[in-house]
């Protein structure tokens, strides 16, 4: 959860009043509240933490570090089934069907 | 050197280890604040590669691990409720409360449900209006503005049935706690980048000018922790104590100002107990009282929860870098990620899963070696 992961800003939209992305975090794609970097634009990079873009990043410095999360599985661990890894590091059966985690990863 | 080939650019990486090497004459002891950070280290064997004068001490920087047992028990308590959609981040789902956790919530039929961002909890509140929704606000100054804006929104759009249940901290005071406990070993910090990228480094000039300590404000990857333990190094053997910044690349000296003055206008500075540390004053934030309505604890009547920390766990003294993870008498053996005693064996950033994950021959071969039998 404290980890912050760069992130690519795909398209930008007001919602609510809100300014909000689609942004693709090495092919993971997700929405982002951009309140805190309002000027961040199409195809600039930030460090994203829990949906929000928090810090611009250059594009060298985002792809290094992308590659480097994928590489030690730290993506997967941010993005993937947070139901199927507490049951796996607790030895129990995942509760199945969490409608929640399929609604937002779409 | 035997991690080094997996370092993203070996050749930096060994230049960098040649001028730590060559510039260490004595004994240092540097505390990483954070549990990102920490993970690192021990993935890399970054500790077994610096010269053995350079100890790296593990700090309290892992939010999950340093939430107070009283908070976990007012989540679990409010997660049961029939009322109640409880939405939290997923590390928190193993975390131990008094006898049980937020995913045996779940099974016994609570709402619990894992969102990856808090907005995605007020979504939820807005389509469930005859629910209440609460929200597991834990987490340093990295979470705590998302989590601020999100109560901002609740206000903005009107939706009542949204509310967070606040445990955020703060890193400065914990540093001048550290720092001012009468065993201290710790003679410099590697800052947490991040927090860093949202606060700036305005807190830090005063601490490091009262308890002469460098404070160098380092990132989350191999080289940057690398880089962070050279500037420091080099600090410390020329008798200075400044803050630097190791992680330009993603900190401006003034941090993010939109943020933190949200931060400003939804909270106010409280005092706050750490989960095996106690009390650190002015070390957390509370909803300020306009955003009162959206507190869950408020709310909810949870007061009067009666707590029990196991005996055993002394995550308190890992989180303070009193003791590495392995020197406690239950780690590997009663304490394990399937078997937690405390917060630190299953928070993704905690010291003891770190070495647990990354240190499992090691344990074995040690555990071995203890016994005359095997």
């Amino acid at each position: 959860m404290c980890l912050a992961v760069p992130g690519r800003v795909l398209d930008i939209e007001e919602r609510d009043g809100t300014r909000m992305a689609t942004v693709d975090f090495g092919g993971v794609v997700k929405e982002v509240c951009l309140e805190y970097l309002p000027d961040l634009q199409v195809g600039e990079y930030a460090i994203v933490h829990v949906g929000f873009a928090l810090q611009r990043l250059d594009e060298e410095s985002a792809k290094q570090t992308l590659e480097l999360f994928a590489q030690l599985g730290m993506l997967q661990e941010e993005f993937g089934d947070p139901w199927e890894q507490a049951a796996e590091a607790g030895g129990a059966t995942p509760p199945v069907g969490d409608a929640v985690i399929e609604e937002v990863r779409k | 050197m035997k991690y080094i080939d997996e370092f993203q650019d070996p050749e930096l990486a060994r230049r960098l280890l040649d001028d730590i090497h060559s510039t260490v004459t004595r004994p240092w002891a540097l505390m990483e604040v954070c549990g990102g950070q920490t993970h690192t280290i021990i993935r890399h064997g970054i500790d077994q590669l610096l010269p053995e004068q350079v100890e790296l001490i593990h700090g309290p920087g892992c939010p999950v691990c340093v939430t107070p047992l009283e908070v976990i028990d007012k989540a679990l308590e409010i997660a049961s409720r029939p009322e109640v959609i409880f939405c939290s981040f997923g590390d928190m789902l193993r975390v131990p409360g008094t006898g049980r956790d937020l995913f045996q919530v779940r099974s016994e039929g609570g709402d619990v449900r894992v969102v990856y961002s808090p907005l995605d909890a007020l979504r939820i509140a807005r389509q469930n209006p005859d629910r209440e929704v609460v929200f597991f606000g834990i987490g340093f100054e990295t979470t705590a503005p998302p989590n601020a804006m999100t109560v901002h929104q609740a206000r903005r759009l009107g939706i009542p049935n949204f509310s967070l249940l606040v445990s955020h901290v703060r890193v400065p005071p914990a540093i001048e706690a550290i720092m001012s406990a009468p065993n201290c070993r710790v003679q410099a910090f590697l800052a947490a980048g991040h927090v860093c990228s949202v606060m700036g480094v305005g807190e830090y000039p005063e601490l490091a000018e009262r308890f002469r300590v460098p404070i160098v404000v380092t990132g989350f990857e191999p080289l940057d922790i690398l880089e962070g333990v050279r500037r420091t190094v080099l600090q410390l053997e020329r008798g200075e104590h400044t803050v630097d910044n190791a992680y330009a690349r993603a900190v401006r000296p003034e941090g993010n100002p939109a943020a933190q003055a949200m931060l400003e206008d939804v909270f106010e500075v409280t005092d706050r107990a750490w989960r095996g540390i106690g009390v650190i004053p002015d070390s957390g934030w509370r909803l300020s009282p306009k955003y009162r309505d959206h507190d869950a604890e408020y709310r909810f009547s949870v007061d009067g929860i009666q707590t029990r920390e196991p005996a055993e766990c002394r995550s308190g003294e890992v989180l303070q870098g009193m003791l590495k993870p392995h020197e406690c008498e239950a780690f590997g053996t009663v304490c394990t990620p399937r078997t937690p005693l405390g917060a630190t064996m299953v928070s993704s950033e905690g010291a003891c899963a770190a070495y647990y994950l990354y240190r499992r021959l090691d344990i074995t071969t040690a555990a071995r070696e203890a016994s005359p039998v095997v």
